[in-house]
């Protein structure tokens, strides 16, 4: 009895097949996913109120069209924005039920009461470069997230920053909620209160 | 002894590449799962600022994009070199905002409509015009939920 070899099937070319494939993915991946700084934009609302804010209560940053930046009125660089924004927000110069027991500022009574009625007015030209208004939007968002982070520290033990990468990380529903309102309390101290006005032509 | 004998058996065996295809192919899978291939063909220069208060967009199918940046070096001819925007594959004018939304929104679920964030991807260089009127155009459709996509600079603070 003979026996009948079966030819066996050459697998050379497998891996050829695999590498155009590979290949295609290789070019084709984008694996970065998107960051960004998000933001909420206020609704337009039918009837327009007045609301009065105290002038010591508002800080007004603007950039105008050659991309400076002023803060009330005073020329700044951008590196020390971010100081005057904290200087500003953390500065509990209210008394009685203005008063803000948590804030470290210097309590001067010429700046804002307390960081629920502190609001920073941001204003731009039309003119005005869009990485420079992000950059300055970066930085406004750092003051308030290193008040936050120091609250968040003092309460929870936990900086703000890290409730939020682990809310991003976890699954568990229990800990979704209790993060959701840890985060939620540290917010309502530092609401985040930046006024934008329509852009201008120029000042 | 036994030295001397491998010393004579000169003809080395063959190695085997039988396994080469599994290899490729576990490379070849990582890739296949990783990939999100771009919806968008970019129009527009797009290079977006730098920031480091950033937060990750997480789930893209809540997310609807807008372009803006200055017609690429091929497209400059036909509509010259002012920042355009660009949705979905075309360019397209502030007006066209609305109806944009609108198209994204009736594309999903009534449930996700309250989560849709609009991604703006807008070049540095774009003036801040643009940008305001994108913004205004946003808000008239009530999509408030923005944010605008940076790249991360990793320098502390």
């Amino acid at each position: 009895m003979t026996r009948r070899l079966v030819p066996r099937v050459n697998a050379g070319s497998m891996a050829d097949i695999a590498f155009l494939l590979l290949i295609f993915f290789l070019v084709s991946t984008t694996i970065e996913t998107d960051y960004g700084i998000g933001k909420q934009l206020p609704p337009i609302e039918d009837v327009q109120t007045d609301i009065v804010i105290k002038e010591k209560n508002l800080l007004e940053v603007r950039l105008n069209q050659n991309n400076e930046i002023s803060v009330d009125g005073v020329k700044m660089n951008i590196s020390k924005l971010k100081e005057v924004v904290v200087a500003f927000l953390d500065n509990g110069g209210g008394s009685g039920n203005e008063s803000c027991e948590y804030c470290r500022g210097k309590h001067d009574a010429i700046s804002s009461d307390n960081p629920g009625r502190a609001v920073i007015s941001l204003a731009n030209s039309r003119e005005t470069n869009y990485a420079t208004y992000i950059a300055v939007q970066n930085e406004l968002t750092a003051a308030y997230t290193k008040l936050r982070n120091r609250e968040a520290k003092r309460m929870y033990g936990v900086s703000y920053s890290e409730m939020k990468s682990n809310l991003q990380k976890t699954r568990n529903r229990d800990q979704i909620l209790e993060l959701n309102e840890k985060i939620k309390a540290i917010r309502s101290l530092y609401p985040e209160r930046i006024s934008e006005i329509m852009p201008v032509d120029s000042y | 002894m036994s030295i001397l004998k491998n010393k004579r058996n000169k003809a080395l065996p063959e190695i085997s590449t039988a396994s080469l295809p599994d290899i490729v192919f576990m490379l070849l899978f990582f890739f296949m799962v990783a990939t999100v291939i771009r919806e968008n063909v970019l129009m527009v220069e797009n290079e977006m600022p730098m920031a480091n208060q950033i937060e990750k967009l997480d789930k893209s199918d809540l997310v609807m994009y807008i372009y803006a940046g200055k017609p690429s070096s091929r497209y400059r001819s036909r509509v010259g070199d002012q920042a355009r925007i660009q949705l979905n594959d075309k360019f397209a004018d502030v007006g066209d905002i609305k109806a944009f939304v609108m198209a994204e929104r009736a594309s999903r679920t009534e449930t996700m409509i309250p989560f849709l964030t609009t991604a703006l991807r807008i070049d540095k260089f774009a003036n801040m015009g643009l940008v305001g009127d994108i913004k205004n155009e946003l808000r008239e459709v009530n999509a408030l939920k923005i944010n605008y996509n940076t790249r991360i600079d990793n320098n502390p603070d």
